[in-house]
């Protein structure tokens, strides 16, 4: 009963933060379409490396133009959630602790890190969802086929995984604020390297293909939801991706903790 | 703002930017590790040229291309335009404005004396590639050497000026950091930083002289790895100072119709 009455109120509380949000992106109603108009022409020129390399040749480690395409798509529906969920309400905790304004957030009846995450999204980032959809529908019309049933369940699931492994990750590295102050470019540092998942796995070799599997589990994000889709990925896999990502939100939980307990309110 | 008194401050405002970088080295890092792109690229092309070359990039070739990049990025990064944004926006620019010495010049000190600290991962990276491809991999002409020099120089200065320029903008509208970013998402792909020029096709190919962007990054880069003739060489480089010359003019222009719209709330 108590759970229940828990849930009820994250989720109203989830909803009034993301409409405070969306009013907060149409003030600017012109910034807003800008905006939307700029991600498409990031999208545009991510797509320049991939028609270069695919314009010399059929396939790259093992994948063709059409499939390379499917992991692109993850990584670009990917992006949003990254950068219109999961980045903008991080990014205000390292200026909160600098600041030590983070203590109107700890003060407040609810969980600290559920706050922290649901403060702050970017409506106008949701472009991509449409950009990814064109990019699937492209490719498996190259493809000549469609993705099989039980395929997109199982991308879909592992949808849900890679956001879970995404905001931990960026926990973590948000959690390094409470020991290093002025370190307000790591959300950067994250996005930036993220775009290694821009490619499909078998690309990475050695030490990199170690790196990206484990550490940085990228190859769980976009390559296997495209080897779903394909109706290639074998269904250990799957297993994989659960404990990987019941792995990462646990550690993140600690570490989250664990740096709070260093917050010395700047201010008083 | 005499050109005198700016040298005589020189000492003083090397050694403040020196401390400062210093300081700062925990963020100072984070940069460096963001810039690891070339790293990522040099991995895919590597495999893509596993099966066979494309053009006459073989894998030795790509290793070594990538590799300079990300050397050469190091050195002549900027992220002035950032800092300026942050600091019109919040005010603490009045505080630069009240310092004898133009904050244009004290942008650019800043960013050289970080270089050193830069530099702390791009030499150990040179021994790195020197290994793994063999003197081979770069060019054994000293005349191309010291167009080489002339390259990075105009590279650095280019990109800081860009910077500036944009991040003087900040005056007029109320943020420039989207302008940047579209800059900078150009600049990748154009420049020569997430794939040779040399791999366009060849009806895309002389725009791409013409722009900007790859004198950034792009010419030091072939230079270094022995793409160019002396006389090719010579005729970028000639381009190359033609768009400092020309960011020279836009910046001062844009700071200095800028700068009188500044109000420092709050500082």
């Amino acid at each position: 009963m108590k759970s229940l009455r828990s849930y009820r109120k994250y989720r109203r509380l989830l909803a009034v933060q993301v409409r405070a949000s969306v009013l907060l992106a149409l003030q600017y109603r012109l910034d807003a379409a800008f905006d939307a108009a700029v991600e498409l022409f990031y999208a545009a020129t991510a797509l320049v490396p991939l028609l270069v390399v695919f314009g010399t040749r059929g396939t790259v480690a093992g994948w063709s133009y059409p499939e390379s395409l499917l992991v692109v798509g993850w990584f670009t529906l990917l992006q949003t959630v990254l950068d219109g969920i999961i980045v903008p309400g991080l990014t205000a905790v390292v200026e909160h602790v600098r600041k030590g304004t983070l203590d109107f957030v700890l003060l407040k009846p609810a969980d600290a890190e559920f706050l922290v995450s649901t403060a702050r999204f970017q409506p106008t980032r949701f472009t991509n969802v449409i950009t990814a959809g064109l990019i699937f529908a492209y490719a498996f019309h190259q493809l000549g086929r469609g993705p099989s049933p039980g395929g997109m369940v199982i991308a879909l699931v592992l949808l849900a995984f890679a956001t879970v492994v995404l905001h931990s990750l960026l926990i973590m590295a948000i959690a390094a604020s409470f020991y290093v102050v002025r370190i307000d470019n790591l959300a950067y540092l994250f996005t930036s390297v993220f775009d290694a998942a821009r490619w499909p796995r078998s690309v990475f070799r050695g030490l990199a293909h170690v790196l990206f599997t484990f550490v940085l589990p990228f190859a769980m994000m976009t390559s296997y939801p495209a080897e779903a889709l394909l109706g290639q990925l074998p269904p250990g896999r799957l297993l994989f991706a659960l404990l990987g990502a019941g792995a990462f939100a646990l550690a993140a939980r600690i570490v989250w903790n664990r740096a709070l307990g260093r917050y010395t309110s700047a201010s008083s | 703002m005499s050109v005198q008194r700016t040298i005589t401050a020189l000492p003083t405002l090397l050694r403040v930017g020196l401390a400062e970088a210093v300081a700062y080295r925990a963020e100072m890092l984070v940069w460096i590790l963001a810039t690891t792109m070339p790293l990522v690229m040099m991995a895919l092309f590597t495999a893509v040229a596993r099966d066979a070359p494309i053009g006459r990039f073989g894998e030795q070739q790509f290793v070594a291309y990538f590799l300079c990049t990300f050397i050469v990025r190091q050195v002549v990064g900027s992220w002035a335009s950032w800092q300026m944004n942050m600091e019109i926006k919040d005010g603490t620019l009045a505080l630069r404005l009240l310092r004898p010495v133009s904050p244009l010049v004290n942008y650019a000190i800043e960013n050289l004396v970080s270089i050193p600290i830069r530099s702390l991962v791009a030499v150990p990276m040179g021994i790195v590639l020197l290994i793994a491809v063999g003197a081979g991999g770069v060019t054994h002409q000293p005349v191309l050497w010291l167009l080489w020099l002339l390259a990075m120089i105009g590279s650095w200065a280019l990109t800081l000026l860009v910077n500036l320029a944009i991040g003087s903008l900040a005056f007029f509208f109320e943020s420039s950091v989207k302008l940047m970013d579209i800059w900078t998402a150009a600049f990748f792909v154009l420049s020569g930083y997430l794939l040779p020029v040399e791999l366009f096709p060849a009806r895309m190919r002389p725009a791409l002289d013409w722009l900007p962007f790859r004198y950034q990054i792009g010419l030091p880069v072939e230079i270094m790895v022995g793409a160019h003739t002396v006389e090719a060489a010579l005729g970028l480089l000639a381009r190359q100072w033609s768009w400092v010359l020309v960011f020279v003019l836009l910046t001062e222009r844009a700071w200095s119709l800028g700068v009188k719209r500044f109000a420092a709330y709050g500082g």
